[in-house]
């Protein structure tokens, strides 16, 4: 009965199945799709050109030739996809756009034509100066105090970061943070660059019973565990958002990376009004979006957004097992230590000396496993329930960027219908003798046409931009998943090198029971 | 259903002249039936090989005609087997049945494949419990020629026994409590012998501490069985996952999916490891240390009526009345109680020995196999690791 245990399901847990799984791991395919060619410049009426006074250094050297711009084009972008007509205008090269907009401006691109494809270019070329100036920082949360005392008292964090790249000052350098901190930063990311399809990593949740706890002085391991399982949040927060090519290059992010005072950010208070006029504005694009039905005539994004869908419910349902996992590996930790405990008191009452020794032994075999189970339950935590948690929230940003883009098309709709109505009045108009509200009309739909023109730019710019952040989005992820199946792997085999070390000293004992 | 390998946890001389085993078993939707295969050189038995079926209640019964039966009570009853209980098992198949529509095809399949071994299991232990305690009553040099006994390894028909009905368990509880009363008032009585002075007092705490190491242990193997769940989930959830993806991504999910079958495969085994060698044997245990302690207190009985039968000869002798008849009853009384005091004796020295045997098998063995399994895991974990990081 011992060994008879049933069989694992066929294909796993297979030596051989395992060696042939060396191409499990393929490396994304980047393929240069396009050549570029002349084609006519967009003419398209200039916007501000408000140059990002405030940005990061020049040190983006913009390259002359436009066919090291495609080098990182994915597979994504169809040869006859409108983007294309965009990007290939050959307009004379102004100076660097540094990529961070200004607040006010809505696309990220900077003014007209030109700029738009070297916007897009710029991004690339932010990929390309990846590949020169590699990414190379490494954020630290570390050192949680607490400040201050009551219902005021916060905990200060420490954020360190060394890196190497030249977007930086110096190479390692630290500040002081608090939660709120982490909020107003990603709240100002969030408003610059959710609506125009950047996948802007969302803040670590707000906790108020966590918090409270902390404030109030509670020094049990509960609100210990709550300010670890913070720190390690924000940690894996800075890093996801710096690694976004884009994000990196961001002044509020250098700023909160590097200078010592901060400006506090206050609209991040739960129960603020600021708070409560996020909820209704959720709550007004939920409706919103229900009654927007947008023609979609790219079958991409419709096949990503259900993607994506069922991606949320999947990890959903895996997180919720995960964190039941956590739970009873916690159980069983405190059930193996009772265990212990009772097959000490066994030991004792045994009068047969070499099996009392024994059974003594065994309890503590088994105190020691409880150690393991406790440490493998954390693992389980921090490495996976941790991370699909974050995932989880990850793609709720990735969801708010696709309706960021119906929005977008919702509004030239809006612009187009109005032209169209606007026209009809001035058709109307022309048989009057107004000549004033004529000259009038005639400006609204001059206006209109240009509101009209930069609606569709702005939908084929965010439509670009997603294809291009759900790539990286989804090379990030298995990336992100393969780091922590390793680490875990690395935990597991800790485990039973630790398991076969106890065991290997009891064997003897139990042997020499006559 | 092959013969599971026997001697699951106690430690039995295997004798030619009469060898019993459960060959078969059939679980039907409420009941299971035995089939108990005998192998005797004995001329009490018509034949050399002869098979019978039976059920859980003539086990009851068998053991029942022991305890009642006066000649036995100078030795330790081996423990009736427990009752078959699928109840929580068919409880969970019927779950899944009903939740079969919210899950995928997968999953479910999974499901029921693990519930399935787990029923499996019940089963065998089942069986391996009803067949150690023919086993035990063949080894012993006494109970092994009852008539009773014969009865039930010979005899081809229904044994007729039906279960007890409700006066009669009412009168089995009275019994008891009366019985542990008593045991209060003898355990009380301090013995002039050193012996039994010390197993009695051994006897009383060990049986409480194996009640409660065995508690403990299922406790524990419950929550590995829980946990050993979750990763199956998790694993029948990382499968849709991955059915979901692109194709790339396919190929890691299901690398993802092997090493979370891995994980289960190494939670489940121990707790299947731990479930076999340490808490079936504490629950043995924790059944004949009470069967011990029965016969402790059927030998204190004995001495407290042989020294009442003391006190009423001496009364009357005072009274010169009733001699004679006081002095047989006495003489009966003293015959029994050394007699008890006699086979208890070896009974229970025997019984340490087979407990200390039992124990270390049980011991080396799951320590044995902790090791294998750690050290299998360990290697599989490894490749695992070597294919990840190459591939980076």
């Amino acid at each position: 009965m011992a060994d008879s245990t049933k069989d694992p399901p066929p294909g796993c847990a297979d030596l051989q199945e395992l060696e042939d799984a060396e191409e499990l791991f393929p490396e994304p395919a980047l393929t240069v799709k396009t050549e570029p060619s002349a084609s006519e410049p967009a003419s398209l009426p200039a916007e501000d050109i408000s140059t990002n006074s405030n940005g990061p250094k020049q040190d983006l050297l913009f390259d002359e030739d436009p066919e090291d711009l495609f080098a990182e084009a994915t597979e994504e972008v169809s040869l006859d996809s409108p983007e294309r007509d965009l990007l290939l205008s050959d307009g004379p090269s102004p100076a660097i756009t540094p990529i961070t907009p200004p607040t006010s401006v809505i696309t990220p691109c900077i003014g007209h034509a030109h700029d738009d494809m070297f916007t897009h270019s710029s991004f690339d070329e932010i990929e390309e100066e990846e590949g020169g100036d590699l990414f190379d920082m490494n954020i630290s949360v570390s050192d949680p105090e607490k400040v201050g005392d009551g219902m005021n008292a916060y905990m200060a964090y420490k954020v360190t970061t060394k890196t190497s790249m030249s977007v930086f000052k110096r190479t390692e350098f630290s500040v002081k943070r608090r939660f709120s901190d982490f909020l107003g930063l990603h709240s100002k990311l969030a408003s610059k660059y959710l609506h125009v399809g950047y996948i802007v990593p969302p803040a670590p949740e707000k906790s108020i019973v966590g918090m409270t706890k902390v404030k109030v002085g509670k020094e049990d391991q509960s609100s210990n565990e709550f300010v670890e399982k913070r720190r390690s949040a924000l940690e894996r927060y800075l890093m996801r958002t710096v690694k976004h090519p884009v994000l990196l290059k961001d002044p509020d992010v250098l700023q909160f990376l590097e200078s010592s005072d901060l400006p506090r950010a206050v609209s991040t208070q739960a129960l603020s009004s600021a708070g409560l006029l996020r909820m209704v504005n959720k709550a007004a694009d939920a409706v919103n979006k229900m009654t927007i039905k947008m023609n979609e005539s790219d079958a991409w994004f419709e096949e990503k957004q259900q993607h994506f869908e069922n991606l949320d419910v999947q990890l959903r349902k895996l997180h919720a097992s995960v964190e039941s996992l956590v739970c009873h590996r916690k159980e069983l930790s405190v059930n193996t230590a009772q265990f212990a405990k009772s097959a000490a008191m066994l030991g004792n009452s045994e009068d047969h000396t070499a099996l009392s020794r024994a059974l003594s032994q065994l309890a503590e075999v088994e105190e020691k496993i409880d150690q393991l189970h406790q440490d493998q339950a954390n693992a389980d935590f921090y490495l996976f329930s941790e991370l699909l948690g974050d995932y989880v929230r990850l793609i709720t940003a990735v969801k708010g960027v696709f309706d960021h883009r119906m929005k977008t098309w919702q509004k030239w709709q809006d612009s187009q219908m109005l032209l169209q109505k606007k026209r009809e009045a001035e058709a109307k108009l022309q048989f009057t003798n107004k000549p004033d509200k004529l000259q009038q009309a005639k400006d609204e739909i001059k206006e209109l046409e240009g509101k009209v023109q930069q609606g569709e730019r702005d939908f084929e710019q965010i439509s670009k931009t997603i294809r291009k952040e759900v790539s990286r989005f989804e090379k990030d992820r298995v990336k992100d998943f393969k780091t922590i199946i390793i680490k875990y792997l690395e935990s597991l085999v800790q485990t039973q090198q630790q398991l076969i070390k106890y065991w290997e000293a009891f064997l003897p004992e139990a042997k020499a029971i006559s | 259903l092959a013969s599971p390998p026997r001697a699951v946890n106690v430690d039995l001389q295997t004798d030619a002249t009469l060898q019993v085993d459960i060959s078969d078993a059939l679980s039907e939707r409420d009941k299971v039936k035995f089939t108990v295969h005998t192998k005797s050189t004995l001329p009490n038995f018509k034949q050399n090989e002869f098979s019978v079926v039976r059920q859980h209640e003539e086990f009851i019964w068998l053991h029942d005609s022991f305890v009642e039966n006066e000649d036995y009570a100078g030795y330790i009853i081996p423990p009736a087997p427990p009752r078959p209980d699928f109840d929580a098992s068919r409880e969970k198949l019927q779950k899944l049945g009903e939740g079969e529509g919210s899950m995928t095809k997968e999953e479910f399949t999974k499901m029921k494949q693990e519930l399935e071994a787990e029923y499996l299991a019940i089963f065998k232990k089942t069986v391996a419990m009803h067949e150690v305690f023919l086993c035990r009553v063949a080894a012993h040099p006494v109970l092994r020629k009852d008539l009773n006994f014969h009865v039930f390894l010979e005899y081809n028909q229904d044994l007729s026994v039906r279960g007890k009905n409700k006066k009669e368990k009412l009168e089995d509880f009275f019994k008891n409590v009366v019985k542990s009363a008593d045991g209060v008032l003898v355990a009380g009585v301090k013995d002039v012998d050193d012996f039994f002075e010390h197993e009695k007092t051994f006897l009383l705490e060990y049986h409480n501490r194996v009640k409660d190491a065995s508690a403990k242990s299922d406790k524990m193997i419950r929550s590995h069985k829980s946990a050993a769940d979750d990763i199956n989930r998790i694993a029948s959830s990382l499968y849709t996952l991955g059915t979901q993806d692109s194709t790339d991504l396919c190929k890691y999910e299901s690398l993802l999916k092997l090493l979370t079958f891995l994980c289960f495969k190494i939670e489940a085994r121990v707790a299947a490891d731990e479930d076999l060698k340490l808490a079936d044997l504490l629950k043995y245990y924790l059944r004949e240390s009470q069967a011990a302690k029965d016969l402790l207190y059927r030998r204190s009985r004995a001495l407290v009526d042989y020294e009442n039968a003391n006190k009423a000869l001496d009364k009357a002798r005072a009274k010169n009345r009733d001699v004679l008849q006081a002095e047989t009853s006495q003489q009966l009384c003293c015959h029994k109680f050394e007699k008890i005091s006699e086979s208890a004796k070896q009974e229970l020295i025997d019984f340490k020995t087979r407990r200390v045997a039992a124990f270390r098998k049980n011991l080396v063995e799951l320590a044995e196999l902790e090791l294998k399994h750690a050290k299998g895991n360990l290697q599989l974990l490894q490749s695992c690791l070597g294919v990840l990081k190459g591939n980076t």
